[in-house]
């Protein structure tokens, strides 16, 4: 039972860095033009003793620079230091907590928790009494010979836990750790977690977390570095004063999560791509999130309706709608693009077209909404010029994702086009035929 | 501290229960058999009883045994060719390229058809001896189980959850403990399913490849496939329901014991986090579960596995982390230079003996015009089977009380080898002077017909019953009904059942196009007949422009009907 030694107080931290990350990059190579950036220019020091949440939106590279300090990827350029030393593949001290849990179906409780230790070559008797040690601190205890999927989704992030703790990893990094959860059991295990943090009971350092909960970020850690977009870079790096246990309810608590939200919809004052195509420059490749247009229009009928009247705390919102900055944001942003609202300072803002949509009957909504993607959507008004120009008036969807390659991932171009494929559907701007992946003007009122 | 015995030994009875008696009974009464069987391998083929096979039904328990035996021996070698080539094909970019057309191919390729071959190499092998027999009829049985496997195994090791493989690298498991805790187990329930079904039809091809003859010269080796050779020439029809009595034993004992308990073990590696209501355990599992010494002995089996899984199997300095998968230029010209000089290789070989043994123009236009007859007996045969199986599969699948009775008789008909009843068959052909174009037909489907029933019953009980009720509410009814709602829901099952039935019916033609009774001969015109005559008469180059053209016509249909149909069904109607 001596494996669980307290190896650090949580409170003043010395400063010797865990991990050093300096001139990070990481590119999604594309074949033969240039490459595409995930992360550019990204320094991280992790000190003993700090718990430090890396706060994006989906597709900011977080995860990514979360998997380069594990050791699972290598970056493209930059360097990575673990004690001082460069990493190279996974590192004998860093464990892993899992957003999908990634729990072994076939393999019980205690055998899963015994994993790492297992890969390390620890005998028996010690891995089973270590084991053993971190399932009941983590609150498992009776569970042993239990198997994952036995267990609900609360129950399976002990075990994720649990296996990493049981390594005695430094530092613990986690992966949006508890974003697979409802809302209770969530704060159940975040509280846990933070409790057993602050009596110094963990057998870890430091922790590493992915997060795109805002409010997580802030209830938990010392430290916030806050991502921003396309490619991912850390936009801003803020230091959390308050002592734990920390009060959501509390004023400067809530003021630091507004500041938040108006940092993360803060126009980029860069040009998106490092060089501007034709094409990024006429806005052509703008990444357009999957966003429904039921969402769009539900959200514009919320905001103009009573009690925000056009104006909405953006925070205050998302408490009331139940939504996460990452699910909300997306929202206002597609908005914004379409020129129906506008994002500033944690607020959005309904503009007159806005308005007008929210007022509107069905036929006219879709009016407006066409119009809005002919001037302020390229890639939706490109395709229907093409449809326009052709004679037989069809176009091949693998012409425009090919060229939303060029500037995009492949993840990001399908998303895209997706999206367009649906605006532009639900404004019957054109028809879309998914077997053949073709889009014609069938059924589609042309004028004149 | 916790106990690590295990709780076998710490229980309080030591004295063994009645389910142990069962067991030890079963276990020794098949090391008593094994012991008995394995020496005769090694006879001399002309001494004594080696390869004399005699209508006495007190022998049909050793032949049962006998064909038994080589049906494991050959799974045997499926398993091991699968743990070496699956994962072969699935690491290695270059090995893969070519490793899995290869098996594709291997696939469609009439294994009947290449019995006469390899009977020769293994007779060449081991001169004078019952071995090189056995290894033939062995062989014979692996190429019906191993592609299936391999391409299993195959699938599954390169659609790997990435959560468990990153899970697998984070906490620094070496390649070879991934293997044993991720992989094996993650492939195990593809892996189990299709050597179950694989096992079902090479009951089909260890009867038919018990009995061969080559040109002058044809050898039987013991067991229940050359009993029914040896009755059907001595006209014996009391013996071919013998024969009939003794396979339907040992399919009830392989379904029993080996079948149910193998597949409901293998549930455990579904990755799936929901709870789902598990079947009861078959009786064979719960015996396993429950009985002292058993559960030892499997508490053996996994520790040893256990240990093998732990040990790390890597030189201490290869980790690294993941990269750009880099493709070195000069390793993929070697590789591409290799691959053409054997392709090269390999098409002057088919040259030159073509030109050897006078194949001609007018050979292969005879077989491409056979190969149309068999190839329009195949498309009738699904078609009708199809016609009568589809309504009945439907109407099982949706009543859910019958259904799992029913799949329990269906799989049993599945594994059962139908060349045994086609003596039945023959006869009635023999006594009524029925058309052999025409009557023999059936037998090719005889077998294979049951794969398309029982998927139309698995996919007409996965139908969503919101649908079912959606389509009553609207009082969708009659034809529209089969149009719009069950046949469009079932389809995906449908066309996974056809292949393996169109499958196994273009095998099944090389023994289904001709049968004899005594000295009677019945031949049918087709490919299947053709190869089968050229086989008797020790032709061999005919034999392999037999099957050559039998596989390009497997290979065609296949393309040009199945996978389309198959990809459209899993885009369109998979719900």
């Amino acid at each position: 039972m001596d494996g669980l030694t307290p190896k650090a107080p949580a409170k003043s931290p010395a400063k010797t860095p865990l991990v050093e990350i300096r001139g990070c990059r990481q590119s999604y190579h594309k074949d033969s033009t240039s490459d595409l950036l995930v992360l550019d220019d990204v320094n991280l020091t992790l000190a003993s003793g700090e718990i430090v949440a890396l706060l994006g939106r989906s597709g900011s590279g977080k995860s990514t620079l979360l998997r380069i300090v594990s050791g699972l990827l290598t970056p493209t350029a930059g360097q990575v230091k673990w004690r001082g030393e460069d990493l190279h593949g996974p590192a004998d001290g860093v464990a892993m907590v899992f957003q999908s849990f990634a729990l072994f179906p076939w393999l019980t409780v205690q055998e899963n928790v015994e994993l790492g230790l297992e890969a390390q070559g620890i005998p028996r008797a010690e891995r089973e009494s270590r084991a053993e040690t971190a399932i009941d601190l983590i609150g498992l205890g009776g569970y042993e010979s239990a198997y994952p999927k036995e267990l609900s989704g609360g129950m399976r992030q002990r075990v994720g836990l649990a296996r990493a703790l049981v390594v005695h990893p430094d530092p613990l990094l986690m992966d949006e750790p508890f974003s697979a959860l409802d809302v209770l059991t969530a704060e159940t295990l975040r509280t846990d977690l933070i409790d057993l943090w602050m009596e110094g009971k963990l057998p870890i350092k430091s922790v590493l977390m992915v997060t795109h909960n805002i409010e997580e970020a802030v209830l938990m850690c010392d430290r916030i570095l806050v991502f921003s977009s396309n490619p991912g870079r850390v936009a801003s790096e803020l230091i959390v004063p308050f002592p734990h246990p920390r009060n959501r309810l509390d004023t400067a608590f809530r003021q630091m999560v507004d500041d938040i939200y108006a940092l993360m919809t803060r126009r980029p004052t860069k040009p998106l791509a490092a060089v501007p195509t034709p094409a990024a420059e006429a806005g052509f490749a703008t990444p357009l999130a999957p966003v429904s247009t039921n969402l769009l229009a539900g959200l514009l009928e919320t905001l103009a309706g009573a009690p925000y009247n056009g104006r909405a705390d953006l925070p205050a919102l998302a408490g009331a709608l139940q939504l996460e900055a990452d699910e909300l944001l997306p929202m206002g942003e597609a908005l914004q693009l379409l020129h129906l609202a506008d994002l500033a300072d944690g607020d959005i803002v309904v503009t007159d077209a806005g308005k007008h949509f929210a007022l509107s009957d069905t036929d006219e909504r879709k009016a407006i909404f066409a119009a809005a993607l002919r001037t302020h959507v390229p890639l939706v008004a490109a395709i229907r010029r093409t449809l326009d120009e052709r004679w037989n008036h069809r176009a091949s969807a693998v012409r425009f994702r090919d060229e939303l390659e060029d500037h995009m991932s492949p993840d990001y171009a399908e998303d895209t086009l997706r999206t367009a494929i649906a605006y532009g559907r639900y404004a019957e701007l054109f028809s879309y035929d998914e077997e053949a992946a073709q889009f014609s003007l069938e059924d589609i009122d042309t004028p004149g | 501290m916790r106990t690590t015995a295990p709780a076998s030994l710490t229980a309080g009875r030591r004295l063994p229960n009645a389910w142990d008696m069962l067991a030890i009974a079963c276990v020794f009464a098949g090391i008593l058999a094994l012991v008995q069987v394995t020496p005769e391998t090694f006879k001399p083929i002309d001494a004594p009883n080696a390869t004399v096979v005699t209508l006495d039904p007190a022998n049909l328990p050793e032949y049962a045994l006998r064909t038994t035996m080589r049906m494991f021996a050959a799974l045997a070698a499926s398993l091991l060719f699968t743990f070496t080539f699956a994962p072969l094909a699935a690491k290695s970019r270059r090995a893969g390229l070519v490793l899995v057309p290869i098996l594709d191919i291997l696939q469609s390729v009439p294994i009947l058809g290449f019995l006469t071959f390899t009977t020769a190499f293994f007779m060449s092998l081991f001169p004078g001896r019952v071995a090189g027999l056995e290894l033939a009829a062995i062989f014979a049985v692996f190429t019906s189980q191993a592609w299936n496997m391999a391409f299993s195994m195959y699938q599954s090791l390169t659609t790997l959850p990435n959560d468990l493989v990153e899970a697998t690298r984070a906490f620094r498991l070496s390649g070879w403990q991934r293997f044993w805790k991720l992989e094996v187990p993650f492939a195990m329930p593809g892996l189990v399913w299709n050597m179950m079904l694989s096992m079902s039809g090479g009951w089909f091809f260890v009867v038919a490849s018990e009995a061969i003859t080559i040109g002058d010269q044809s050898w039987k080796l013991p067991g229940i496939g050359s009993y029914v050779a040896t009755a059907l020439d001595q006209r014996d029809m009391s013996a071919i329901w013998y024969a009939i009595l003794a396979m339907f034993v040992v399919i009830l004992a392989y379904d029993q014991l080996l079948f149910r308990p193998l597949v409901a073990w293998s549930a455990k590696f579904r990755v799936e986090l929901t709870a789902t209501i598990a079947p009861e355990d078959p009786w064979v599992l719960k015996l396993l579960r429950r009985t002292r010494v058993l559960s030892l002995a499997g508490d053996a089996v996994s520790n040893a596995f256990g240990v093998i899984g732990r040990l790390r199997m890597q030189l201490p300095t290869k980790r690294r982390a993941a990269r750009a998968p880099r493709s070195s230029r000069s390793g993929d010209m070697v590789f591409i230079a290799v691959s053409v000089l054997v392709a090269a290789a390999a098409i002057y070989a088919i040259v030159s003996y073509v030109i050897l043994h006078d194949v001609g123009l007018s050979d292969l236009l005879e077989t491409l015009g056979l190969g149309c007859i068999t190839l329009l007996r195949v498309i009738v045969l699904i078609a009708l089977a199809s016609l009568l199986w589809v309504p009945i599969g439907v109407w099982i699948g949706l009543r859910p009380a019958w259904a799992q009775r029913v799949q329990v008789v269906v799989q049993f008909a599945a594994a059962f080898p139908a060349n045994l009843f086609f003596p039945v068959f023959v006869i009635l052909i023999v006594r009524f002077h029925g058309n052999s174009d025409l009557w023999l037909t059936p037998l090719m489907i005889l077998g294979t017909q049951w794969y398309i029933l029982f998927n139309i019953i698995a996919g007409a009980s996965a139908f969503p019953s919101d649908l079912q009720e959606a389509a009553l509410n609207f009082r969708v009814g009659g034809f529209l009904w089969w149009r719009r709602v069950i046949l469009p829901g079932i389809f995906p099952y449908y066309v996974t059942g056809a292949i393996t039935a169109s499958g196994g019916s273009w095998n099944a033609a090389i023994v289904a196009e001709v049968a004899s009774w005594g000295d009677t001969k019945l031949k049918a015109h087709g490919l299947g007949a053709y190869i089968a005559q050229a086989t008797d008469e020790g032709n061999f180059a005919h034999v392999v422009l037999g099957v050559a053209v039998m596989s390009l016509f497997v290979l065609a249909f296949n393309r040009v009907l199945w996978r389309p149909l198959y990809a459209f069904a899993t885009r369109r109607l998979t719900l």
